[in-house]
């Protein structure tokens, strides 16, 4: 497999970056990690998370549809469509590598959401694969290899060298602009470390999670659980879990009177906030056990319900750690199962 | 302490003084602990904790259950949580006679967030021994003092006094001389570029979940005014810089006089912008102009914002400051 | 306002005034024929203290460069005592927009009488020049509202 000393891993940024507008983790003054654009001197975090996700650059949180320009009676539809250049985004973890297969089954099915595929279009995944799982880890459960990331490009750290290897016909183009800087190595160490990583994960204490007891068929078993009420009493009705979510893909539009025209606006949405399903007819979520049992019946029911079996979520973990009360998707799993 | 929070619940729920017990719940790890409402002595012995990770403040809670009505409730509170009971209390938030306040002792709180950024992880549990904390990790085993990895809020503690209480378990700290508002000095001593800069990155960072909001003790209108459609200004994401800095002006200066400095909306920031900051601005700003004021330490005084003096100071002092 | 490279910038300036002294000021000196620049829009409240946080940010938001409020003096208040909140108030916004880095010069009060419509023509005229030396507001902008 080809191969890069570690130190000289700036040197590999830097070139892919000549080729491509480049986004990778850095960290923050906080010590959190963010997406960001490469710009000189950028470090790549060890992170293993970001706070937001990946799912940013294919559904940002907002985003122009539109533009209205009114003169007198007339009005005029601008078409405000720019032309997406060709990216890349470095260092993808695995969870959020099957993130984008779970909003494709949303955005990519017909009516194909144009903004959307051509981001993705347009978009080259660098993978990196996890060797230091968390406590809050478990994507294990919905089957990802957290040592096999997949995505164009997947790279592996190991030894002091960062491994690369291209999956897809357009990873193996991005490759090969850096070529020069590559070697070939030896990936007998490299088996050995991913089989640690797996038996560390094995230590952590969710590990053994698993989803056999859900999916489309537990509608009925689960939507009227006594649990919800328990479930959703400290819930404060924010929309942190959405919001930092890699899977959660709903979107409110809402139009901007700017005093001399309107301009139309795509932004995500929560179920946990009390004006998601308002309507006209009133709000059939009246409460938050509602809207709380929405999101999880959602990822675990009703997703795999409507697209064989594939599950709402990944397991990436960032709600276990930010959630302001911390509820999250694992104990909503537990407590369900309880009987 | 917490052996002692158990029995009393227990025995309170026993005797029928109360029928419900509002406190903390064990989570999956060691630091992911639920606020709760618990109902039975089962619930209680199994699940309620109190620690370094017992940090959300739990007195607003209250407010939904006196809605609910029915029998008294026992609520556990820190002397922090005190201050935002007597604030709610004052703003007829919630109904004394049916609330029974235990106060309990606390030595501040741990930020999971640091213990994260030492680069600690794959943790499996952690325990406080007489000030060191020792956390096993499926990567071997890290101490250190628990004050280093403790949290901003409570390394600035304003307060270790009950404000209110019915019975207290453990010692009556006393009201702090805290350095709380250096930070605040800080900036106020930068020019206006400088200050304009270091707020555009924090606020900047804003992803408009609402978590600061719907935690804050103090933000209690039945319909926050960013959320009626009706009312022009409702927002569910930030499409400019103007509405970050727009929601988050608005919403210190609805809670300014009111705000206890609990810290709560820095502590559940997702993106960790420090927000206190602005309400620390507030109160620091009330103290210098319109006196000493601490929201929450009575239920009787006049907010300073509902309260005026004919000599106050006119805004131009604001205009009158030396750095620009 | 739009920002025209080849002409002089302009301040939009809006001024909150109270129904019961500053709007009559303002009638006064119109009466009276003094000149005030027509880069102030009035904007009439029944009180000072009717003037709510948000409406300063959002006269911003539209494209203000600078915005003043006008009350009755303390004490002379229609209500008794609006524009004594209305002081408290607006001190703590203006050090709060101080704080966040925003030009202080670009807020202002101002108590105006019924009979002061000389002290409104000048203060009117003392701020557009004020604003006007600061320039068009860019830190308390929206962008989406500037006229292209």
């Amino acid at each position: 497999m080809l191969r890069i000393k570690l130190d000289r891993i700036d040197e590999l940024l830097a070139a892919i970056a000549k080729a491509q507008t480049l986004y990778l983790p850095v960290d923050r003054s906080d010590g959190q990690a963010e997406f960001r654009k490469w710009t000189e001197g950028a470090r790549l975090s060890n992170a293993l998370n970001t706070v937001r996700s990946a799912k940013d650059f294919f559904f940002p949180q907002t985003e122009k549809l539109m533009e209205f320009k009114t003169e007198g009676k007339k009005i005029e539809v601008v078409d405000t469509r720019e032309d997406c250049e060709d990216f890349v985004i470095f260092g993808v973890r695995a969870c959020d590598a099957r993130s984008f297969e779970i909003l494709d089954k949303v955005y990519l099915v017909d009516p194909v959401d144009t903004f959307y595929k051509n981001r993705r279009d347009h978009a080259t995944v660098v993978t990196m694969a996890c060797d230091r799982p968390a406590e809050t880890c478990f994507c294990h459960a919905y089957g990802i290899d957290m040592t096999e990331p997949g995505g164009d490009v997947t790279c592996y750290k190991q030894g002091g060298y960062l491994y690369v290897n291209a999956n897809t016909d357009k990873g193996t183009r991005l490759v090969e602009t850096v070529a020069s800087l590559l070697e070939d190595g030896d990936t007998a160490e490299l088996e050995k470390a991913k089989a640690q990583t797996k038996e560390i994960y094995a230590q952590l204490p969710l590990a053994k999670l698993s989803m056999d007891n859900f999916g489309g068929d537990k509608m009925d078993e689960y939507f009227n659980s006594p649990k919800w009420k328990e479930l959703s009493e400290a819930c404060l009705g924010c929309g942190t879990c959405t919001f930092i979510c890699p899977t959660c893909q709903c979107f409110d539009i809402q139009d901007f009177n700017t005093g001399h025209g309107i301009k139309r606006y795509r932004c995500w949405d929560s179920c946990m906030y009390s004006e998601f399903t308002k309507t006209a007819g009133g709000q059939p979520r009246p409460s938050q056990l509602e809207r709380f049992r929405q999101r999880f019946m959602h990822k675990l029911v009703y997703f795999p319900a409507n697209n064989e079996g594939e599950f709402g979520c990944v397991g990436c973990g960032r709600c276990l750690v930010k959630c302001p009360i911390s509820m999250n998707i694992v104990k909503v799993m537990k407590a369900l199962e309880e009987k | 302490m917490q052996e002692a929070m158990i029995a009393k619940a227990k025995a309170m729920l026993a005797d029928g003084t109360v029928d419900r017990v509002i406190g903390w719940k064990r989570g999956e790890f060691w630091y992911d602990i639920t606020p709760a409402v618990f109902e039975t002595a089962e619930e209680i012995d199994r699940d309620l904790v109190f620690d370094d990770f017992t940090a959300a403040n739990v007195s607003k809670y209250l407010i939904k259950e006196c809605v609910k009505g029915g029998g008294r409730i026992l609520v556990f509170l820190k002397p922090c949580d005190t201050y935002s009971f007597n604030q709610l209390l004052k703003e007829h938030r919630i109904d004394r006679g049916m609330i029974y306040v235990v106060g309990i002792e606390c030595y501040g709180k741990i930020d999971p967030d640091k213990i994260r950024n030492r680069g600690i992880t794959g943790v499996k549990s952690a325990v406080n021994d007489c000030g060191t904390l020792k956390i096993e990790t499926v990567y071997g085993t890290e101490t250190m003092p628990a004050y280093e990895v403790m949290a901003e809020r409570c390394l600035s503690c304003k307060s270790k006094k009950h404000v209110v209480y019915d019975e207290l378990i453990g010692e009556d700290g006393e009201v702090t001389d805290s350095d709380r508002f250096d930070m605040v000095e800080k900036l106020e001593n930068m020019t206006a570029q400088e200050r304009f800069d270091f707020w555009r990155g924090e606020l900047s960072k804003c992803i408009r979940c609402n978590a600061c909001r719907d935690v804050c003790p103090a933000c209690t209108c039945e319909h926050c005014v960013f959320d009626n459609d009706k009312s022009g200004i409702a927002n569910k994401a930030p499409f400019s810089d103007f509405e970050e800095n727009n929601f988050h002006i608005i919403r210190a200066f609805h809670v300014a006089g009111r705000c206890t400095d609990c810290g709560e909306c820095s502590r559940v920031c997702p993106q960790n912008i420090p927000l206190h900051l602005l309400n620390r601005k507030f109160i620091k700003d009330i103290n210098s102009l319109y006196g000493e004021y601490q929201a929450g330490a009575d239920t009787d005084s006049r907010a300073p914002l509902t309260d005026y003096t004919q000599d106050d100071c006119e805004p131009s002092v604001v205009h009158e400051r030396g750095v620009e | 306002m739009q920002v025209n490279e080849n002409k002089e910038f302009e301040p939009v300036i809006v001024a909150f005034c109270c129904n019961w002294c500053s709007y009559a000021g303002a009638d006064l000196s119109g009466t009276n024929r003094l000149n005030y620049p027509a880069n102030v829009k009035i904007i009439r409240v029944p009180c000072s203290c009717r003037v709510n946080p948000m409406f300063i940010l959002r006269a911003f938001q539209r494209g203000a460069d600078g915005v003043i409020i006008c009350g009755c003096h303390p004490g002379d208040c229609h209500y008794t005592s609006g524009n004594y909140y209305a002081r408290r108030r607006m001190t703590l916004l203006f050090s709060m927009l101080d704080f966040l880095g925003i030009e202080r010069d670009r807020t202002r009060v101002e108590w105006v009488s019924a009979a002061e419509g000389a002290k409104f023509a000048a203060t009117m005229n003392e701020f557009t020049e004020a604003v006007r030396a600061l320039g068009p507001n860019r830190r308390l902008e929206d962008l989406r509202c500037r006229k292209q």
